[in-house]
């Protein structure tokens, strides 16, 4: 750690007044990023007290992330053993199964997008914003594991341009820039998002993995479901055999990387809540938006909708629902800022998002669509809570004033008396 | 009219300092409808054209005739009438194009670009003149209409006047069309693209 100081330390005047001056904000960034930023509030004067800061908000969410990446790894590599008809599952090639699998992604995100901020700070001149290290981790966690790494990293620099440095840059977007980067593939290369394709990983990554026979395919349980014919289906994994909401729960079926383990998401929310940084008004509004609408729907089950035959329970473990409602929507950039107005931005989530499930067979899955919609409407719903709250307190106020009034009414009629 | 107007820059104008689409951003609805492949968007450019030049020069004709108070009414009619011919003439000689741009033509009619510069400026000017402010704003109109059909059409389709140009190797080794350019949001996207360069290569342009 010291020789690293040392090192920052020796090539600080380079970026300050030297050569490289015109790099300063990447030094700046690096230097932050590794330790603690020196400057702090003085004493003096009303700032508020906190080793809080964008930095290690970031770093705890990636911290709660990262139960869901590790299962996501063992998952990967778990369906590829599934799918190469192997019985015996050693976790530690599993593991580096998914790693290698899961690595490209990761790196292509966070070379395109962290390339792209560093290039738009140093054209206006600004520091380097760290909104990026949630972005880039989350974004290979939702996207099936065999998109190609071009399409990853066209649609990163797609979100994170129009999405994000368009609107100024972290703190500004209005839109959630993962799920801008996951609705670009899923409507620009549908066939390589969603479908039976693209869910397992097939291929032998450096030699890791068995053999799978060529033109396998597995649909996620949702996929199945959008298109099964009439209410009698079972939603099978890899190995025929049912899935379960239990197994939903725990994770072993095939889904985007991270999203498949009820279990680690709620590990993750534990932590997100604990730490004060996600919004449980915002995670228990979207659940109860999810269970209303499913009972809703499942009151009036058709075989036209064969997701009306889901019980509301199953809604919230299959697909993305889960990782949605804990990681995505209380993304506090992109939230509504209101108490109140989170409830109504959660619910909404949650009800928008299983409509679209169960009524939309085209898309099998609602919550990308939901998150990015209510994320549109946040800013109404706050405008629409501020101003009720004005309103009640002008009417409290004009009551306040009208019972002074008549009390002064009164003592003028017994004076003029 | 005491201001001596200048054909040259009645005619070059719109085509960048002036361009009705991106910095005027009118007639956006039609840029977004037609531009999914450059060979409707080459024809709608040329009707555009030929539509606003003959009905600025007919107004600018008679433009000492009409009442004010039903002005709006005439130049809808001649506009109109403008309109029908060309959709007949690509009935009859374009008959594939005319059916891929359908109500498309027929709503050049509702085009802002037409009442604003019969409004504007063949109200007001003779005949010569308007004719080439149809023409220059016509054009302006054509160039940005294609320059977002070439753009979406060979990163959503592959290919430029259905002429597949991306080689089948291309596609063996990995690649897929975007299918998001077919769509119209991506359309408003290029067209906010070359507003960008454009605002960016001039800076007069530029609001603060």
């Amino acid at each position: 750690m010291k020789s690293l100081r040392k090192l920052m330390d020796r090539v600080k005047p380079a970026f300050y007044g030297g050569k490289l001056s015109s790099f300063r904000s990447v030094y700046d960034g690096f230097d932050t990023f590794l330790f603690t930023p020196h400057y702090t509030a003085g004493v003096n004067g009303v700032h508020v007290h906190d080793s809080m800061d964008s930095k290690r908000t970031m770093t705890i969410v990636i911290i709660a992330l990262l139960p869901c990446f590790f299962f996501g790894m063992y998952n990967t590599g778990y369906q590829h053993w599934l799918a190469a008809g192997e019985t015996v599952f050693p976790f530690w090639e599993l593991m580096l199964y998914g790693f290698l699998a899961i690595l490209p992604m990761v790196l292509t995100t966070y070379i395109v997008g962290l390339g792209i901020e560093f290039i738009s700070a140093q054209l206006r001149h600004e520091e380097i914003q760290e909104g990026f290290l949630v972005t880039g981790i989350i974004l290979p966690m939702i996207l099936p594991i065999e998109t190609p790494i071009w399409m990853v990293a066209v649609a990163t620099a797609f979100a994170v341009i129009f999405a994000k440095e368009v609107f100024g840059g972290t703190g500004y977007n209005i839109v959630n820039v993962a799920l801008v980067a996951r609705a670009f593939l899923f409507f620009a290369y549908p066939a390589k998002m969603s479908g039976d394709k693209v869910f397992v990983a097939t291929e032998q990554i450096l030699g890791v993995g068995p053999k799978v026979a060529d033109g396998f395919t597995c649909a996620t349980p949702l996929g199945q479901i959008a298109t099964a014919s009439g209410g009698d289906f079972t939603v099978t994994g890899i190995d025929q055999h049912a899935i379960s909401a239990s197994d939903a729960f725990w994770g072993l079926i095939p889904g985007s990387f991270g999203e498949t383990s009820v279990f680690c998401i709620l590990i993750g929310a534990a932590i997100l809540l604990l730490t004060r940084i996600g919004s449980w008004r915002i995670m228990l509004s979207v659940v109860a938006g999810g269970l209303a609408m499913g009972w809703i729907s499942n009151l009036c089950e058709t075989p036209t909708y064969p997701g009306s035959y889901l019980n509301p329970v199953d809604q919230l473990m299959f697909g993305g629902f889960a990782f949605a409602a804990v990681f995505m929507a209380t993304d506090p950039v992109t939230a509504a800022r209101t108490n109140t107005g989170k409830y109504i931005y959660g619910f909404l989530i949650g009800v928008v998002a299983v409509l679209i499930r169960t009524y939309n067979t085209g898309y099998p899955e609602g919550a990308m669509l939901a998150v990015l919609l209510m994320n549109v409407f946040a800013p109404l719903i706050d405008w629409c809570v501020v101003q009720a709250n004005v309103r009640r307190r002008m009417r409290r106020l004009t009551n306040v004033e009208n019972q002074l009034d008549a009390v002064e009414d009164n003592k003028e009629a017994k004076e003029g008396e | 009219m005491s201001e001596k107007i200048n054909n040259k820059t009645v005619l070059f104008n719109p085509l960048s300092k002036d361009n009705p689409v991106i910095v005027q951003i009118l007639g956006i609805c039609s840029a977004l409808a037609v531009t999914a492949k450059v060979e409707p968007a080459l024809v709608m450019g040329m009707s555009v054209i030929a539509v606003l030049a003959f009905s600025c020069v007919i107004i600018s004709l008679i433009r000492k005739t009409i009442p004010t108070n039903i002005r709006i009414i005439v130049q809808l009619v001649v506009i109109a009438g403008l309109v029908v011919i060309v959709n007949q003439l690509l009935q009859a000689y374009a008959y594939d194009v005319s059916k891929q741009l359908s109500v498309f033509i027929g709503l050049i009619i509702t085009n802002c670009i037409l009442m604003g510069r019969l409004e504007a400026f063949a109200m007001s000017n003779k005949p010569w003149p308007s004719f080439l402010d149809g023409v220059g704003n016509g054009l302006g109109y054509a160039i940005i209409l294609v320059i977002v059909a070439f753009f979406r059409e060979l990163l959503g389709s592959g290919t430029l006047f259905n002429y597949p140009v991306i080689p089948a190797s291309f596609y063996d080794a990995g690649y897929s069309n975007n299918g998001l350019m077919i769509l119209p949001p991506m359309a408003l996207i290029v067209v906010a693209c070359i507003i960008w360069v454009h605002r960016a290569h001039n800076k007069e342009l530029q609001e603060k």
